[in-house]
């Protein structure tokens, strides 16, 4: 193997969404060498498409607002799998984080006393849910994850962070002693591909949700970071848990902010009945999102669905009047004459539940360290091993995230995995040595891709992963179909093993990074799919027709999926905040 | 459907060249251009291009459409296309680095040289700084913006200075400060832009205008900060 040219930093960060920036800005301002590897130019990252807004207890519209009410929200919203201390660490820690990012210059709407417009979302209560619907997510119009986005790289840019803009991570370079010693990536624009060392390396590379054919995720959200992990034989901790979000605009996917309905809008059938009264009588359609996707299927499976296919339900809005809208809802407005041809002022959007949301990711401590399990089962850090945003499990949400949390979810953990690791090299973590033979292992996928003369193209087998997915891992599931499912997933591994790419060229070669996206879907998928079948329950987005009941005595607990014999081990929930009282589980009622 | 592509390979290609290709397209369903390259991609994997979000807000996939600039994911073949032909190219005025994938380096040197970051220099509050909804209204129209370069590349003055003027996505971006109550440097701000060029090779040709794919309107922001700059120096 010809030598590799080799770049060195104390941190480095994959991803330049909202965690992996939120980092880079805390390491950079500590002075600390730093690098951002990013795929896309940072302001493309998924992060730019989140709507809503991001949930905080600021007490700007309730100024009696606690964040022990959003904790409870949050555990609650979990399924009661979400661990409490890091709960606790989110909600605590959310204000100081939001205020810093008003701070930086962020957009944010605001109320006639000047603070922070706050908009009500789903599964929102105030006093423990004694209280009735509370109003916590902060918004910038409904273009929060936009504002925040830009806001965050306008900070780094001012802070001097390296950017490797435009620069595609394949695989972890792991030593013989089992730690993280940077990356092995490609540089788009030229081909060459280069060793980038760390002491530390923070996977911050977002979801994965284009494994299945419906899905609000952009087409660069392919697991990239979870595939690296999973390749490296580190495990994955409740990846069987996808969000489907209600309102996906039907046909094209493109998310319709769970706002609308904070704003006042509600769903109907094609009967005009606002069918959630039925289904959640007090939150009604702002009860969780994975209690009101499974309604609108049921209604959609007992014939009350709109269109001639039936296959959708409506969001209606226009009750809200063209001055709210504008003011509050501008992208909507525009994305549903885009995508939809509707009006909202006028017509309602025809929405379906689409794939969102990975709850499940790399495990990690509050403060950002990845984990593996000891031969005893215990939790066990990988060294120089970080990981931040969708792509970790620290994991708040559980089995259901809750609207507005993943956000705060981004800059609240993005920032502790910056300071700890700021406070681990002060400490002197030194550089850790990788081999040839190391460097060698980490480039060996995209080497057998290099190689490759013949075989399938990578976008029938991508499309074909995408349905197997959709079919067999949707909003409810048997084992019958997931078996099938497994079967299938098996057959495509072997197939992606031997598929082809026949354009080897250096310069911006978007097939190769296609390519090597599809190993990382592979790897999702395939995990996703034996955590499911394993978990044999029903709980948060976890709806199994012949497990329909939660099962606390078995299951009340993280999945943790071992890529190396295909285990799925369990994990213990933590249920010990520091300064409330435990919130112990009770049956999840909206 | 015809469709002709702009095609260059760096490391085969001399010179670039249009090529042809054709495309079925389905009944009854309005494809965007996005849809149309991921098809012509099937049919031809080392067809190159960015595109991410495909719903217009992360910025990556602005090219030229039969001569207009605009997000190819937004825009809907029915809309470009002329008698069943449609020539798709790169941005025009910047360097390409393969198909139509245009280097942003000097649309993004631009963005950076107006400081695009909020100065205060102020120590912060224990909560958030107050500003009220009129003076958080300026900033709409001009936060909005998503740097997919559609409105610096189909404008003149950035075609002929582009190390020189900041262009409109750049200027847009500096009244995005200068008008945002919270900021304290507009002085030193300004200071920077009142040199011959920076912005004052705005011709009010207004391309950037009808280009926006979000409907935004950097002649408007320039002619502010022209109007600031007139008034700071009487």
């Amino acid at each position: 193997m010809a030598a590799l040219r080799k770049l060195e930093f104390d941190g480095l960060i994959v991803g330049g969404g909202g965690a992996g920036l939120r980092a880079a800005l805390e390491l950079a301002q500590s002075g600390l060498k730093t690098a951002v590897i990013s795929k896309v130019f940072p302001t493309r990252s998924h992060t730019v498409s989140a709507q809503g807004g991001i949930t905080c207890a600021i007490a700007s519209e309730d100024p009696d607002d606690d964040w022990r009410w959003h904790m409870y929200d949050t555990v609650k919203g979990s399924d009661y799998i979400g661990d409490q201390d890091a709960i606790e660490y989110m909600c605590s820690e959310g204000p100081q984080a939001v205020f810093e990012l008003e701070h930086m210059g962020l957009p944010f709407s605001r109320t006639e006393s000047g603070r922070i417009y706050q908009r009500p979302f789903g599964g929102q209560s105030k006093d423990y849910g004694k209280g009735g619907q509370a109003a916590r997510t902060c918004a910038a119009a409904d273009r929060t994850g936009h504002a925040l986005l830009h806001t965050l790289y306008q900070a780094n840019v001012k802070s001097g962070a390296t950017f490797l803009n435009e620069w595609f991570a394949v695989d972890l370079v792991k030593n013989q002693d089992g730690a993280v010693a940077g990356v092995i990536a490609i540089e788009i624009e030229t081909g060459d591909v280069v060793y980038v060392a760390s002491r530390a390396t923070v996977l911050a590379t977002g979801g994965a949700g284009r494994i299945y054919a419906s899905t609000t995720n952009a087409l660069m959200n392919t697991g990239d970071g979870v595939g690296m992990a999973l390749r490296a034989g580190f495990p994955v901790q409740d990846i069987e848990m996808w969000q489907f979000h209600p309102t996906g605009i039907a046909g094209a996917g493109v998310l319709v902010t769970e706002g609308c309905r904070g704003e006042g809008g509600y769903l109907i059938n094609k009967d005009g009945e606002r069918f959630m009264e039925r289904y959640a009588p007090t939150a009604k359609d702002l009860a969780g999102r994975d209690v009101v996707a499974r309604s609108m299927i049921i209604e959609l499976i007992e014939g009350r669905g709109c269109g001639e296919a039936g296959d959708h339900v409506l969001l209606k809005l226009d009750h809200l009047g063209e001055t709210v809208l504008n003011s509050r809802l501008p992208g909507i407005l525009e994305l549903s004459r885009t995508f939809a041809h509707v009006d909202p002022v006028r017509q309602p959007i025809p929405v379906v539940p689409t794939c969102h949301y990975m709850m499940g990711g790399i495990p990690t401590q509050v403060r950002g360290q990845a984990l593996t399990q000891d031969e005893a089962g215990r939790d066990q850090a990988i060294e120089g091993l970080y990981a931040a945003g969708e792509a970790a499990c620290v994991s708040v949400h559980g089995a259901n995230r809750l609207g507005g949390n993943s956000l705060l979810d981004l800059i609240v953990f993005g920032r502790a995995a910056g300071l700890h690791i700021e406070q681990a090299v002060r400490q002197g973590i030194s550089a850790r040595e990788a081999s040839e033979s190391d460097l060698e292992a980490a480039s060996a996928r995209l080497a057998r891709w290099n190689a490759s003369t013949s075989g399938e193209s990578v976008a029938a087998l991508k499309r074909e992963l995408q349905n197997c997915m959709q079919t067999s891992f949707g909003v409810f599931r048997t084992e019958k179909h997931m078996r099938r499912g497994i079967e299938s997933l098996k057959g495509l591994r072997e197939r992606i093993g031997n598929a082809h790419l026949p354009d080897k060229s250096n310069a911006f070669n978007t097939a190769r990074l296609e390519a090597l996206e599809l190993d990382n879907l592979l790897e999702v998928a395939y995990a996703t799919a034996v955590a499911a079948e394993a978990r044999r329950e029903s709980r948060g987005a976890h709806a199994r027709e012949d497990h329909q009941q939660r099962d606390d005595e078995n299951w009340l607990c993280h999945s943790l999926y071992f890529p190396d014999d295909e285990r799925v081990a369990k994990r213990a929930v933590n249920f010990e905040p520091a300064t409330v009282p435990v919130f112990e589980p009770m049956e999840r009622r909206y | 459907m015809q469709v002709s592509v702009y095609r260059y390979d760096p490391d085969v290609d001399e010179a670039p060249q249009m090529r042809d290709m054709s495309i079925d397209l389905p009944e009854g369903k309005e494809l965007m251009v996005l849809d149309l390259l991921e098809r012509l991609k099937e049919q031809d994997p080392s067809l190159s291009y960015r595109r991410s979000c495909r719903e217009g807000v992360c910025g990556s996939d602005g090219i030229n459409m039969n001569g207009l600039n605009g997000l190819a994911c937004i825009t809907p073949v029915s809309q470009v296309a002329k008698r069943g032909k449609l020539a798709l190219r790169p941005l025009p005025g910047l360097p390409v680095i393969r198909d139509l994938v245009v280097d942003m380096s000097q649309f993004f040197d631009q963005f950076e040289k107006v400081r695009p970051y909020l100065i205060n220099d102020q120590p912060p509050p224990a909560q958030e700084r107050l500003q009220s909804p009129e003076e958080r209204a300026e900033l709409d129209g001009l936060y909005e913006c998503i740097l997919c370069g559609c409105c610096s590349t189909a404008c003149p003055s950035f075609w002929w200075n582009p190390d020189k003027f900041v262009g409109p996505a750049g200027l847009l971006q500096a009244y995005r400060f200068l008008a945002d109550s919270r900021d304290t440097a507009s002085a030193e701000r300004l200071r920077d832009l009142e040199d011959p060029f920076s912005v004052f090779r705005c011709r009010g040709i207004m391309n950037c205008v009808n280009v926006c794919p979000k409907g935004l309107n950097p002649t408007r922001a320039i002619g502010k900060i022209r109007g600031l700059l007139v008034r700071q120096g009487t």
